[in-house]
């Protein structure tokens, strides 16, 4: 009876899947999807820049993160906020204590604050332990100062996208004059690295030498200052990352060799001269032992 | 404990006398996982992802609870509370990766696991209780992760939550009730994450409670093995301890060398990218998708997309839930009287496609909801149907076995013909 009834409720679910298979086939060979604008142009992410904590042993270079965080200083922090990081972190890429201080006590953002006499907002410098302050007080003044578009934060942008540091680097060097018949509405800019072609962003990276770098760095190129910035965007979406690969060789290397010690175990056991089996099975070699000697009395030659 | 000749424990230790007189917890061990439970002698090592399930759990388990220690489960705070423990937590990054990527591995061994006992025949008498509590832990499983997959309130999780209560509000004239009563609002919001953080620290301890059922279970007619004949004779078995824990060792090893390739070098290989944006309900991500466990059965969802007497989506809300439930009849659905897929030839043919049927179901799944994956799924999903509700049913009549050997000692002969039975043994064969 269940054989019966399943038999049924699986032809059935069967039928109505192939239904719409139908109508899908039918529907797709008498008008084919047409391609959309996104898919005829958009852009996978490049991946033709090799950074340095790439790999499984990959470290940050620190002073390619400096750098970066140079380039955020003085040209995304206009718009885009940093907000899981603090000051202090920075600490981690290689900037003394005094350094940080001073970091945090030039930040062209303030923190919101009181004033502790009269109880009315206010604003303070910020200190090393807090977080970076954004450019906006929030969501509503950040539309209002661009043209209704909202600037992302960044401290996660190089996991919250496909391709990480690959795609914000692509993005960054990627604006350009859109195709021949390509319309692009107003207030927006063409990049075939963005979803659907159209940011809003305008190009942030535009001429070479517009960050200028210390004595002993290379030349800020923009492609270098893309590099360089979003290396220091995956340092701040995963700022452990090296302690991650540092942390995971040893025990890569440690549980290999507790496996392979399992499994000599495992050999040992199944396989010892003093195997202790309750019940002797026929291949046990205590068994084929006595089943030899047993032949050899009998004079059976096998 | 299962077999006639299970060895009864008797303890030479005064001290665990005195204990085992008291409470007999050494005696249970003993009887469950220890010398005294023996288990057939010829097992692969398909048989190990049983125990590497339950491992899985207590790793969740105790990364959860000291993620729970430092999570904050709140619309305006849980995101933060995340970043907060990667950053600030020490370590905090490798516990949530650890229970993150342990989140895959419980489903990965889980999934070989149920696909053993779907080849070897497990869930057949007597052992169809084992095969329908495992179903049970499951479905647990998937209500523990979903939720859990919530918690850090990433666009994923929102929409997702979204995505999948919705799946009741298909359901006529209750559905829409339903749906606001699971949410705890119209849309996924502090109360929606609150309970999900309570019934996701919840769940894992039922499961747990099932698993000692399913063990329980188990142990009535004790592990069936690759060749499906039935134990015949001590003979054919070995005691679970040392030796099939010995075994067990180097299975657990191997999980662990998989479990640290993800957690330290690829630890959001198995996630996607826009959970790292903070959930916003103004804004729908480009595709929503679960996680990768899920895939499957999001695809047979999708692929519903005719209306036949009933709507489409509720065709697929109907499809997706049969496509679980229905392995609770399996089996009665499958009356071959042999076990183990080895056996059956043309079985063997069909469960190859069943895998590379549920492996495009979830490639589908994963996909954007657009041609060709949605015919493609399509055909996968009315293939699933078919494999379980008319295939299974029709082979077990018609189907010509193999013949089964005589028992697991001869099975296990190592390309000789036959053997005779050591000195003071009875031949196996001759019972």
């Amino acid at each position: 009876m269940i054989r019966f009834l399943g038999v049924l409720v699986g032809l059935g679910f069967a039928f109505v899947v192939l239904l719409a298979f139908g109508f899908g086939a039918y529907a797709f060979v008498t008008s084919p999807p047409e391609q959309s604008a996104e898919a005829r142009y958009h852009l996978a992410p490049r991946h033709d820049v090799r950074y340095s904590f790439e790999g499984p042993l990959g470290r940050f270079d620190y002073q390619q993160l400096q750098r970066g965080f140079q380039v955020y200083r003085e040209v995304c922090s206009t718009c885009h906020g940093l907000s899981q990081v603090a000051f202090r972190n920075l600490r981690d890429i290689g900037y003394s204590e005094a350094e940080v201080r001073a970091i945090a006590d030039q930040w062209p953002h303030q923190m919101a604050s009181i004033n502790p006499d009269t109880g009315e907002a206010a604003t303070r410098k910020p200190i090393p332990a807090d977080h970076i302050p954004g450019p906006y007080a929030n969501d509503t003044q950040a539309r209002a100062a661009n043209n209704n578009a909202l600037p992302p934060d960044l401290s996660l942008m190089a996991k919250a996208r496909e391709g990480g540091p690959h795609y914000i680097h692509s993005l960054l060097t990627g604006f350009r004059n859109p195709p021949a018949g390509f319309e692009v509405p107003q207030n927006l800019h063409y990049n075939p690295y963005f979803a659907n072609l159209n940011i809003a962003m305008p190009p942030p990276l535009t001429a070479d030498g517009q960050v200028t770098y210390g004595p002993g760095n290379p030349r800020p190129t923009v492609d270098q200052m893309a590099q360089d910035v979003s290396a220091f965007l995956m340092w701040s979406a995963e700022p452990s990352m090296e302690t991650r690969h540092q942390v995971g060789i040893p025990v890569l290397v440690f549980l290999l060799i507790a496996t392979i010690l399992a499994y000599l175990s495992y050999q040992n056991i199944w396989h010892g001269g003093d195997r202790r089996v309750r019940a002797t099975g026929p291949l046990d070699p205590d068994n084929m032992d006595k089943r030899q000697q047993a032949s050899r009395e009998a004079g059976v030659t096998e | 404990m299962s077999f006639p000749w299970a060895e009864k424990y008797a303890p030479k230790h005064p001290f665990m006398r005195w204990i085992d007189q008291r409470l007999p917890l050494p005696r249970l061990a003993y009887g469950a996982v220890g010398g005294g439970y023996p288990v057939p002698r010829n097992l692969n090592y398909f048989w190990n992802f049983g125990v590497l399930a339950g491992l899985a759990l207590a790793l969740q388990i105790v990364t959860g609870i000291i993620l729970a220690m430092h999570y904050q489960a709140g619309d305006a705070t849980a995101f933060n509370s995340v970043e907060h423990i990667m950053r600030d937590v020490n370590q905090g990054w490798f516990l949530r990766y650890a229970h993150a990527n342990g989140a895959s591995m419980f489903f990965i061994v889980t999934y070989i696991h149920i696909f053993r006992g779907l080849y070897y025949g497990s869930y057949k008498a007597p052992r169809e209780m084992v095969w329908m509590l495992g179903l049970v832990i499951f479905l647990l499983m998937m209500a523990t992760a979903f939720m859990g997959y919530v918690l850090p309130w990433g666009q994923m999780s929102f929409w997702g939550a979204k995505v999948i209560t919705g799946l009741f509000g298909a359901i006529p004239l209750v559905g829409d009730p339903i749906q606001h009563w699971l949410l705890g609002g119209y849309a996924p919001d502090q109360p929606t994450l609150t309970r999900f953080f309570s019934l996701h620290y919840l769940l894992p301890f039922v499961i747990a409670g099932v698993i000692i059922l399913h063990i329980w279970a188990l142990h009535i007619p004790g592990s069936g093995n690759p060749t499906g004949v039935d134990v015949k004779s001590p003979q054919d078995t070995l005691p679970f301890h040392p030796y099939y824990t010995a075994k067990d060792g180097f299975g657990v090893g191997i999980f662990f060398l998989v479990f640290a390739l993800l957690v330290f070098f690829m630890p959001n290989a198995f996630g996607h990218a826009d959970n790292y944006i903070a959930a916003n309900p103004l804004s729908t991500p480009a595709e929503i998708v679960p996680e990768w466990y899920f895939w499957p059965f999001y695809a047979i969802l999708r692929s519903f997309t005719a209306d036949f007497i009933l709507p489409a989506k509720l065709w697929g809300v109907l499809a997706m839930f049969s496509s679980i439930l229905l392995l609770f009849f399996l089996p009665w659905l499958d009356k071959s009287p042999v076990r183990s897929g080895s056996y059956r030839p043309t079985f063997k043919i069909f469960f190859g496609i069943l895998i590379a049927d549920v492996l495009v179901l979830g490639y589908c799944g994963g996909s954007r909801p657009e041609e060709p994956y949605l015919m493609i799924s399509q055909l996968a999903t009315a293939y699933y149907f078919i494999h379980f509700l008319v295939v299974l049913p029709l082979l077990s009549m018609f189907e010509k076995t193999r013949p089964l050997p005589n028992s697991i000692s001869e099975s296990v002969l190592h390309g000789e013909e036959a053997e005779a039975a050591p000195i003071g043994v009875t031949p196996a064969t001759a019972a």
